[in-house]
């Protein structure tokens, strides 16, 4: 993704020499080490290096580059094409552990002179990205701060979208000298991490809380940088759950190989001490709860979610995994005994009720305390489950004879 | 997010009605409208509705919010 011709060029349009200062380039070429320490895939990823230019590592969406009083700043295109469509893929489909972000500093759309706005946000690529599709036909400064690749609302509450980061950005990229006005637009949900107070004591910035949406923000500018009360609120829609499932999906199935390993040996164990075609034909059928379980619990759940009784995410899972157990069960009457039947609807509930549990770490209305208040209960009760299918599953094939 | 609602009364939400200034900074911030200003005071006026993401506190001038969220 965005080869760096680490040599003569970085944005390929030497053509264009009113857009380019090439002094200002010679200077600027020796200060910048690789930028593409992306792959490291720790929990909280490396802060990117003081000497890291914006727009160095040429990306795609970078149009060119304009003269400022505090240097050279990459003009981005407001357009979203296929490689933009295939990274936010492969971030959203959660199988690539690579952290998706761009290089932090002061970017800029359309033609900004000192008095246009200017706009702040995360360095996470799919947050930019939300962003600039937004901005066509507005000339603004985008200030994109070091959030380790994190979006606006996680990064603000893991304290990476922080009131020091952003008076630090503010400094490093000499803002002041590229606008008149001291103002920041931030983005409403940065509120948890930044104290807009100690924003404008620390760099003389005045924080103005932009729309929780990006794709508000024209109607944001146009009300006179005034916010509906409607752009204040956050929502949590089917579409927005649907986008979160393929990370959950693909979070549930990890563990899965070792589960459906356990459940084989488990199913083969008997009176015949251990009989491989019991493994195999009690197996799948196991199998099958767990993979429904998988599909209750991580998809069926998110999507369905204020559509199912209950309030806790444990009970909503349990009601969503019922559902297909009992199924299960009515499939396979003839051919099961009691103990396997109560063992299967037992496996697929709690299963189902765990991964639902999961996702309350995905929304955007679940307060800790209350997440912490429902595992205290929720986890004895499906450890407890989950040791009696184990001994039911596996007694009922002692019984058989 | 009317449709959407997680455990009651479990929120730490708290609000020193006599320190607030009335500045409606919490009302502004707040994601889920659990603030409202009346009379120059702000008043929580949906505490099942807070999830805790301390944008109020950590914007409150007068230090009149406080939230404590659990490990989550």
């Amino acid at each position: 993704m965005g080869d760096m011709k680490s040599g003569e060029s970085c944005c390929g349009n030497e053509n264009d020499s009113s857009a380019h200062n090439s002094e200002n380039y010679e200077v600027l070429l020796p200060m910048a080490p690789s930028a593409g320490d992306e792959c490291g895939g720790s929990s909280l990823g490396e802060s990117s290096g003081i000497y890291d230019l914006p727009g160095y590592k040429l990306w795609h969406f970078v149009e060119d580059f304009i003269d400022t009083a505090a240097g050279i700043v990459p003009r981005v295109k407001t357009s979203i094409d296929r490689e933009d469509q295939y990274g936010t893929l492969k971030a959203r489909s959660g199988f690539n552990r690579m952290r998706y972000s761009i290089t932090p500093g002061l970017y800029c759309v359309g033609s900004p002179d000192k008095d246009s706005p200017v706009m702040v946000s995360a360095n996470y690529k799919l947050s930019f990205d939300a962003l600039r599709k937004e901005l066509n036909g507005i000339n603004t400064w985008v200030l994109v701060i070091d959030t380790r690749g994190i979006n606006v609302w996680c990064a603000a509450g893991e304290g990476t979208f922080s009131t020091d980061e952003v008076i630090n950005r503010v400094k490093l990229t000499g803002l002041e000298k590229v606008v008149n006005n001291r103002e920041l637009i931030l983005p409403q949900l940065s509120a948890t991490g930044v104290n807009a107070k100690k924003v404008k004591k620390g760099c003389g910035f005045k924080v103005v809380w932009g729309p929780i949406r990006a794709m508000d923000i024209k109607r944001f500018l146009d009300a006179g940088k005034k916010a509906e009360s409607e752009m204040r609120l956050v929502t949590f829609s089917f579409f927005e759950r649907v986008v979160l499932i393929p990370i959950e999906f693909s979070m549930a199935i990890k563990p899965l190989m070792w589960i459906l390993l356990t459940v084989f040996i488990l199913s083969g164990i008997g009176s015949d001490i251990f009989s491989i075609s019991d493994s195999w034909t009690r197996g799948l059928l196991m199998a099958s709860a767990v993979i429904s379980a998988v599909f209750a619990g991580a998809v069926a759940a998110p999507a369905l979610l204020p559509w199912i009784p209950g309030k806790a995410f444990s009970v909503k899972g349990a009601i969503t995994g019922l559902i297909p157990g009992i199924c299960l069960v009515l499939f396979n009457f003839k051919s099961i005994m009691f103990l396997e039947m109560a063992a299967i609807v037992l496996v697929i509930t709690i299963l189902s009720s765990y991964l639902a549990m999961n996702f309350t770490g995905a929304t955007p209305f679940t307060s800790p305390t209350g997440v912490e208040a429902e595992m205290k209960k929720a986890i004895p009760l499906q450890a407890a489950g989950i040791i009696i299918a184990v001994i039911a599953w596996v007694g009922a094939n002692f019984l058989t004879i | 997010m009317k449709d959407l609602r997680y455990l009651p009364d479990v929120s730490t939400i708290k609000l020193n009605t006599e320190a607030c200034i009335g500045c409606g900074t919490c009302e502004l911030v707040c994601p889920h409208g659990v603030f409202q200003i009346a009379d120059k005071k702000a008043g929580i006026v949906d505490s099942d509705g807070c999830m805790e993401c301390g944008a109020c506190a950590m914007n409150c001038p007068v230090e009149a919010i406080s939230v404590s969220p659990g490990v989550g």
